[in-house]
């Protein structure tokens, strides 16, 4: 078996060999890589992303979507959209690929303990969000309410449906979730995510939320939690996306308004953002 | 149920809460107490909208056909109304309304529920600002689903 070896000299725009242990198919466009680190693990906190480069093809920014104490392997799920993304989903166990990072800011779950979390994501966008679920869960006396709310857009796009339920049967969390339209069978809610927050309960006064999916999604439920419930806004959390290629701050293909999302971000508190939702071409 | 008895669960169902008690009484007089076990259909499409249903428990799923299948559009919890077919005429269903779980409901008699806020202007002022209320929450949140929004991320 070919052994890749490490470079000599390791800075931030070089991808170190990453093995990916396995494939898996979350639905059908939709896959998780499961990656080992060379040197047994991969520090990084809920929120990070990494730069995952597919040799030969390209980058692409991808959240990491495991548990942040459980680093002798990364998860990273990847939706198809294009060259790079769909060549990784022509991985197979033993493959390689090439990984910089972690980047970005992370989730603020050290600042928020003591409070209620309320953790609200829209079709892939729970991928970034499930860390700090698992931190959450990991750590669950740490945090008051731990309410998860999910939309997609049928039952077949429900992103980890199994750990969905699983949550969705502890005592500890709440856990909905609702879909754009279904056909009849499906005893769920459907209707827009935002519709599931006046039927769960939280103190306003001592909740964060973390909101993460389209960015019409995120403004939508942000106004939602701030003109329903309330909740201040500096107390929501977004993560955005836009093209990022240095992922270091220096190339510029990130920038949103005066922000470099890898840098900056991509995790930002929603005030910080909000203005910037509204102009239509940044 | 007895009329107090109505009087109090429409005192506290969100779309009717903060009217009066007096309002509430004359609402109660034309209404009752009705639930569906789980599966069972509350009214069809197109079907004569003779009712007008508050949820008080339980939840109901909206139904469309759409090319001979059963698409669920929206489902509707306690607190809510069922609908508005009955407000306009021709008092139609504009879509079929499933029980999904165990639902009560308190159901008011159209006829008599509009013939109450005709000749009541001010009670019938409030309930029609509280369902305009509704319906622009409900147009919203469809357009939303329009947007497909799921679809249409990268």
């Amino acid at each position: 078996m070919e052994t890749l070896t490490e470079p000599a000299v390791i800075d931030q725009m070089t991808p170190i060999p990453f093995r990916v242990r396995s494939v898996r198919e979350e639905l059908s466009h939709t896959f998780t890589l499961e990656l080992e680190p060379p040197n047994g693990g991969l520090e990084f906190r809920p929120g990070q992303f990494t730069m995952i480069y597919a040799f030969g093809i390209g980058e692409v920014p991808i959240s990491i979507s495991s548990s942040s104490s459980k680093a002798t392997t990364i998860l990273q799920t990847i939706r198809r959209t294009g060259a790079v993304t769909h060549a990784l989903g022509r991985l197979k166990s033993g493959d390689y690929v090439g990984i910089r990072g972690p980047f970005g800011t992370p989730w603020p779950m050290q600042q928020i303990k003591g409070r209620d979390l309320l953790i609200i994501g829209g079709g892939i966008g729970l991928a970034p969000l499930r860390p700090a679920i698992y931190q959450a869960i990991e750590n669950r006396s740490d945090y008051e309410r731990l309410v998860v709310l999910y939309g997609t857009r049928t039952p077949d796009d429900i992103l980890f449906a199994r750990e969905l339920r699983e949550w969705g049967e502890r005592t500890d969390i709440t856990t909905m979730i609702t879909v754009d339209a279904a056909d009849r069978g499906w005893n769920g809610a459907v209707g827009v995510v935002t519709r599931l927050i006046g039927r769960v309960g939280f103190d306003p006064a001592n909740t964060t939320a973390l909101v993460c999916g389209p960015e019409i999604m995120m403004t939508v439920t942000a106004e939602r939690l701030i003109d329903g419930s309330s909740v201040a806004p500096e107390d929501i959390y977004v993560t955005m996306e836009r093209n990022m290629k240095c992922a270091i701050g220096v190339c510029g293909h990130c920038q949103f308004g005066g922000k470099f999302i890898c840098t900056n971000g991509a995790v930002f508190q929603y005030p910080a953002v909000a203005e910037l939702f509204d102009i239509k071409g940044v | 149920m007895s009329e107090a008895e109505l009087i109090e669960t429409l005192s506290s169902h969100d779309f009717f809460r903060g009217l009066s008690e007096t309002d509430l009484a004359k609402l109660a007089a034309v209404a009752t107490e009705i639930e569906f076990a789980s599966g069972k259909v509350v009214f069809k499409e197109n079907g004569t909208a003779d009712a007008a249903y508050a949820i008080v428990s339980g939840a109901i799923a909206l139904e469309l056909d759409v090319s001979a299948r059963d698409l669920i559009v929206q489902t509707l919890y306690d607190g809510e109304m069922l609908g508005w077919g009955w407000l306009y005429p021709p008092y139609r269903w504009s879509f079929s309304a499933i029980a999904i779980e165990p639902v009560r409901m308190i159901r008011f008699d159209a006829e008599q529920l509009r013939t109450l806020l005709d000749n009541d202007c001010g009670l019938g002022y409030e309930v029609m600002k509280r369902f305009v209320g509704v319906m622009t929450s409900r147009l919203g949140a469809t357009r939303l689903q329009l947007v497909d929004f799921y679809g249409n991320a990268n």
